[in-house]
């Protein structure tokens, strides 16, 4: 399905390509050794070689060259055993070294590629041009002075993964796919926590628009866009644009833009553009950063299963539905959950209950998985005791919701309020024909076609067992004594 | 070798120099000379050469453990700012 | 003979017989900088209490038996090292008075092999040039005057004042920094010993940065066995610096005096500059000879890319500097001038804060590396450097070490400096071809010019081989006997 937008001389496609920056997890930056948690006293994260002091000097730290190799290898990409480091020199307020560390003519990753699922069921493949390490740059605040911006370092210096994509995506729901597969696969190999409200993961995106069948027109960048929501509307907002000036006779000029999302427009940076000249070169601070093969066939080895893996193997293993197979390995604590549960139990029954009503609680609770009140033990020993008939299923729904208010053990609530199911056919009986006689016209009815009205037979027997009857039992039994 | 006044007015703001006009000619009179010299250069046969890379016996890039070891000072992050405001540094406003 | 006399070798002796006292000697030295420094401005900054306060530390420390090598021994630390607490100023305006919470590697390494620091002395602002003239603390004078003329005459650069203190007595040994013949140069005018090790020796971490490919840490003495005891106190690797070498430091010393049978001297014929002086030419035939004298082996050899040395290195260099110097933005450390915008703060302090010099190379830095010149100019530049790697790789297979005159000139005038910087580059042309290379090399003082001006050789080895450096450095020494003192020396102040 293409999607296009329609302008006043007729039907244009969209060209998107997305430049990601995602902080690598690491507990020190790239190239200093302070820390990078986020959320720290201003400036406290900070060491010399972040503040650009005279004379400090930069030494690379392993973890984040092994972090950005695993991540090349998630996304099926070559991996260059000899990159380097370049310097890409400009100033600003947030940049302590007038340059930023980066890799420009020799990155780690090369080419790979990612592959994404839409809304209507069809996949496409969307090329990774490229991967490299850098740095990233302080934080300005702006509104803590009339006349001046301060200046906090603690993030200058936090190890970046920046993840180019080629212009292969076609629509703004294309992008958001992309984007939410490539988080999911960063977030698999614990590369990057992909959380976009810190900043963990940002996108530039480069927008252009075409008639079908053209090549490529000239593309603008779009900084810094901070939710998958606002990618898909700057998308769109963006192409509208690019539309509007070329069949008004304009032509697009390659420059970065700014996405407002309370005006939603895009507007130009070109003042920022024109003094654009990075003179990158080698950073003589650096030689070449070598990696053995050997290395990287061994951080292969201990890759964790990523996410399309996953799936397939949940369809094959558990005999799930594909559709529930994605929606349960959309994060990696919640198939790990899943598996957990599963293991040694029906797949389909675990599947079944975990998308709905365990999603529902937890929904309602307003927690994330790793937090749930109710484990996977518990959740395994409710399913169990549906499958020895302890209770049956609509007990089960009373059970859970009760396991996530009180954190009982499953067993423990159903005696303690004595849910057991009944299976004793004696009171099922009794049951059934004070039923049966009470409601003699339903009889004539159901006996002269109305089928539908055995399952008010169902219903007012399990009524009068507080539900606890076993479902298989009354039906074996209204059977009987209605049909005689 | 002549550089023309517009590339030297370039140069000098993109190294943030401010310079008045009779600076700017100076300058530009004086890096002309100096790359003029540095033509001779164009002599050489340098097809094939690979560029330098370390300057002497280069080995792999030495790698550090992931720890932090620094930080936390900050104190001497700021000591020596000419202009500081709390914990912060402070610039003249930006405007995004 | 006064303390301020004695080489480093004799004053750690004397020290551990107790003939005198660390606080003594560091006095010495003190009051010498008092009588001498308001003429040759050979510090910017002198560190008397510390200095007093680490000699009487050192005193204890040599009584308790608990003293290496430098216990005591008073000297001038190059204010292009960071040294903890104690203002560093690069010699320009744009510092200020920045104070690093922190402490040089190599200056580190020597405060740990007991030295004295009696100060911070002068240099080229942020290490550019060879007369020590583009100092915003002023110019150095050469100790040394010509015969019967009083001109004030240029230490060269950019280590002109350590040059100066060591060469006037205001300290036994001097670090310098050699980026393109920083430590040689002011060595031969100066009429003491230079030595650039190996890139990657010293570190360079909490020096500040000129040419980062380049920049190397080096002792400057008045002997050469002075230059073995201070470098293997200097050297080492150090995991602070990715460039620093993982190379174990050996015993220099051992190798002064070592026998030089069978060595091969070579003489680069592209050395033979024209226009070279015929003094000069003398000067370098006569160490060919004392080398020869001493069982080397003199062989002819090629260094094609000579030549283009010094054009490759004022391309490297600036490109380098250039992003160095970035961090000089006043707004961390340092001077600042306002501006109401970002970008008038940057190009106020800038300006201001960066002499004529720094702030050209600055450009023509910026320029090689701009959009559409990076090819023609650095890469090109770091092709040519290879091509000189390779000559300096081919040399050593027919020599061991090399020989050749340090500087074209004697010292001159400080109002005899060329106009055109051009010109003034061309200082550097015998000492940038081993800087672009790493190669080691060191400058000693051979003899005097007609007018009285010292006039140095250099050496220059193989990668980490400063070992043979020191070896044939000390046999050129010995044959030269250059006793010569300057006119302004302690003690014998004019």
């Amino acid at each position: 399905m293409t999607y296009t937008l329609e302008g006043a001389t007729g039907t244009w496609e969209i060209v998107v390509g997305l430049e990601i920056h995602a902080q690598v997890i690491s507990q020190s930056k790239l190239f200093s050794g302070a820390s990078t948690l986020f959320g720290g006293e201003p400036n406290t994260q900070v060491s010399l070689i972040d503040a650009g002091f005279p004379g400090m000097l930069p030494v690379i730290n392993h973890e984040c060259v092994a972090q950005a190799i695993r991540t090349g290898l998630g996304l099926k990409a070559h991996i260059n055993l000899e990159s380097r480091f370049d310097r890409k020199n400009y100033f600003y307020a947030d940049l302590p070294q007038g340059y930023q560390i980066s890799q420009f003519t020799h990155p780690i990753v090369g080419s790979g590629v990612v592959e994404i699922e839409l809304s209507d069921g069809s996949t496409r493949q969307i090329g990774v041009t490229r991967l490299h390490l850098e740095q990233d740059a302080g934080k300005l605040l702006h509104d803590q002075d009339p006349k001046r911006s301060f200046v906090d370092l603690n993030r200058a210096g936090v190890a970046l993964m920046e993840i180019v994509s080629e212009p292969d995506i076609r629509s703004p729901e294309e992008a958001g796919a992309y984007l939410r597969k490539m988080r999911q696969i960063l977030r698999y190999l614990g590369t990057c926590d992909g959380n976009m409200d810190e900043g963990s993961m940002r996108a530039d995106v480069n927008v252009s628009v075409r008639k079908a069948g053209e090549p490529f027109r000239t593309r603008c960048e779009i900084k810094n866009v901070n939710s998958i929501r606002f990618v898909t509307q700057a998308i769109e907002i963006e192409a509208m644009r690019q539309i509007e000036v070329w069949e008004s006779g304009g032509t697009v000029d390659q420059e970065t833009r700014l996405f407002d999302p309370g005006r939603g427009e895009t507007r130009s940076l070109r003042s920022k553009e024109d003094a654009h000249d990075y003179r990158y070169f080698p950073d003589p601070d650096l030689l070449p950063l070598v990696v053995e093969q050997s290395w990287v066939d061994e951080l292969k080895a201990h890759l964790p299963e990523l996410p399309d893996d996953k799936r397939a193997r949940f369809q094959t293993e558990y005999g799930i539905t594909a559709y529930d197979s994605g929606v349960l390995v959309a994060e990696q604590a919640m198939a790990d959950f899943y598996e957990s549960v599963a293991k040694g139990r029906d797949g389909k029954m675990t599947a079944a209950w975990m998308t709905g009503d365990f999603f529902a609680a937890l929904n309602r609770t307003g927690k994330a998985i790793e937090e749930s009140p109710v484990g996977a033990d518990k959740l395994g020993g409710m399913l169990d005791l549906i499958t020895d008939g302890t209770i049956n299923g609509k007990i089960a729904k009373e059970v859970l919701e009760t396991m996530f208010e009180t954190g009982e053990a499953p067993l423990e609530i159903v005696e303690r309020k004595g849910l057991r199911q009944v299976t004793d056919t004696g009171a099922i009986e009794a049951a059934a024909d004070e039923i049966i006689a009470a409601n003699q016209d339903k009889v004539e009815q159901y006996l002269g076609g109305k089928d539908k009205l055995f399952g008010f037979f169902v219903g007012q027997v399990m009524k009068a067992t507080q539900g606890k009857a076993n479902p298989a039992i009354v039906n074996d039994i209204l059977k009987k004594k209605i049909h005689g | 070798m002549s550089l023309d006044l517009a590339t030297t007015r370039r140069i000098a703001k993109l190294a943030r120099i401010g310079l008045d006009d009779q600076e700017i000619e100076t300058v530009r009179a004086q890096m002309g000379g100096i790359l003029g010299w540095i033509e001779i250069l164009n002599e050489v046969d340098v097809e094939g050469v690979p560029p330098m890379v370390g300057t002497s016996q280069t080995t792999a890039l030495p790698q550090r453990q992931d720890a932090v070891t620094d930080g936390d000072r900050q104190n001497d992050v700021l000591a020596n700012a000419p202009d500081r405001e709390g914990p912060f540094f402070t610039v003249p406003k930006v405007v995004e | 003979m006064m303390l301020t006399d004695l080489t480093i070798a004799q004053a750690a002796e004397g020290l551990r017989k107790h003939d005198f006292t660390a606080v003594e000697l560091t006095n010495a030295h003190v009051e010498a900088i008092g009588a001498l420094n308001g003429r040759l401005n050979a510090y910017i900054t002198v560190t008397a209490d510390q200095a007093t306060e680490a000699a009487a530390q050192a005193d204890r420390n040599l009584a308790a038996g608990d003293a290496p090598t430098l216990t005591g021994i008073p000297l001038g630390i190059k204010d292009l090292f960071c040294t903890k607490g104690v203002r560093t100023t690069a010699a320009s305006r744009i510092l200020g008075d920045f104070t690093p919470p922190y402490e040089s590697t190599v200056t580190a390494n020597l405060l740990a092999n007991g030295a004295v620091f009696v100060g911070k002395t002068n240099l080229d602002e942020f290490a550019m040039g060879s007369t020590n003239l583009t100092s915003a603390f002023g110019a150095v004078e050469n100790p040394w005057r010509r015969n019967g003329d009083d001109t004030p005459l240029v230490p060269g650069g950019s280590s002109g004042g350590s040059a100066a203190a060591v060469a006037a007595h205001l300290a036994m040994g001097a670090t310098g920094t050699d980026t393109g013949g920083s430590i040689r140069q002011p060595a031969a005018y100066c009429g003491i010993v230079g030595l650039k090790p190996t890139y990657g020796r010293c570190s360079r971490w909490g020096t500040i940065a000129f040419a980062s490919s380049l920049d190397q840490a080096g002792p400057m003495t008045r002997t050469v066995e002075d230059a073995a005891i201070m470098l293997a106190a200097m050297a080492g690797h150090d995991a602070k610096d990715s460039t620093s070498a993982n190379i174990a430091v050996p015993d220099y010393r051992a190798a002064c005096g070592r026998s030089l049978k069978g060595l091969r001297v070579g003489v680069p014929a592209e050395y033979r500059a024209p226009g070279m002086s015929a003094e000069l030419q003398a000067v370098w035939d006569r160490g060919v000879a004392m080398l020869r004298e001493a069982g080397c082996e003199i062989v002819d050899v090629s260094l094609p890319h000579t030549k283009y040395g010094l054009a490759t290195y004022y391309i490297i260099a600036p490109a380098e500097a250039s992003s160095n110097l970035a961090r000089y933005d006043g707004v961390r450390f340092g001077d600042r001038r306002e501006g109401a915008s970002l970008d008038e703060l940057y190009e106020r302090t800038r300006h201001d804060g960066f002499g004529e010099e720094v702030r050209r190379r600055i450009l023509v830095g910026t320029y090689v590396l701009s959009a559409g010149y990076y090819d023609a100019y650095y890469l090109r530049a770091q092709k040519i450097r290879t091509l000189i790697q390779r000559d300096f790789t081919q040399a050593f297979e027919a020599a061991d070490v090399l020989l050749t005159p340090t500087a074209p000139t004697a010292a001159f005038g400080h109002n005899e400096k060329p106009e055109d910087p051009v010109q003034m580059y061309l200082n550097d042309v015998f000492t940038v071809p081993a800087s672009m290379a790493g190669q080691p090399a060191l400058s000693v003082p051979v003899s005097l010019d007609s007018t009285g001006l010292p006039l140095g050789l250099q050496l220059i080895g193989r990668h980490f081989d400063e070992e043979t450096l020191i070896a044939v450095g000390s046999a050129l020494e010995k044959a030269a006997d250059f006793t010569a003192r300057p006119t302004f020396r302690a003690g014998a102040a004019a």
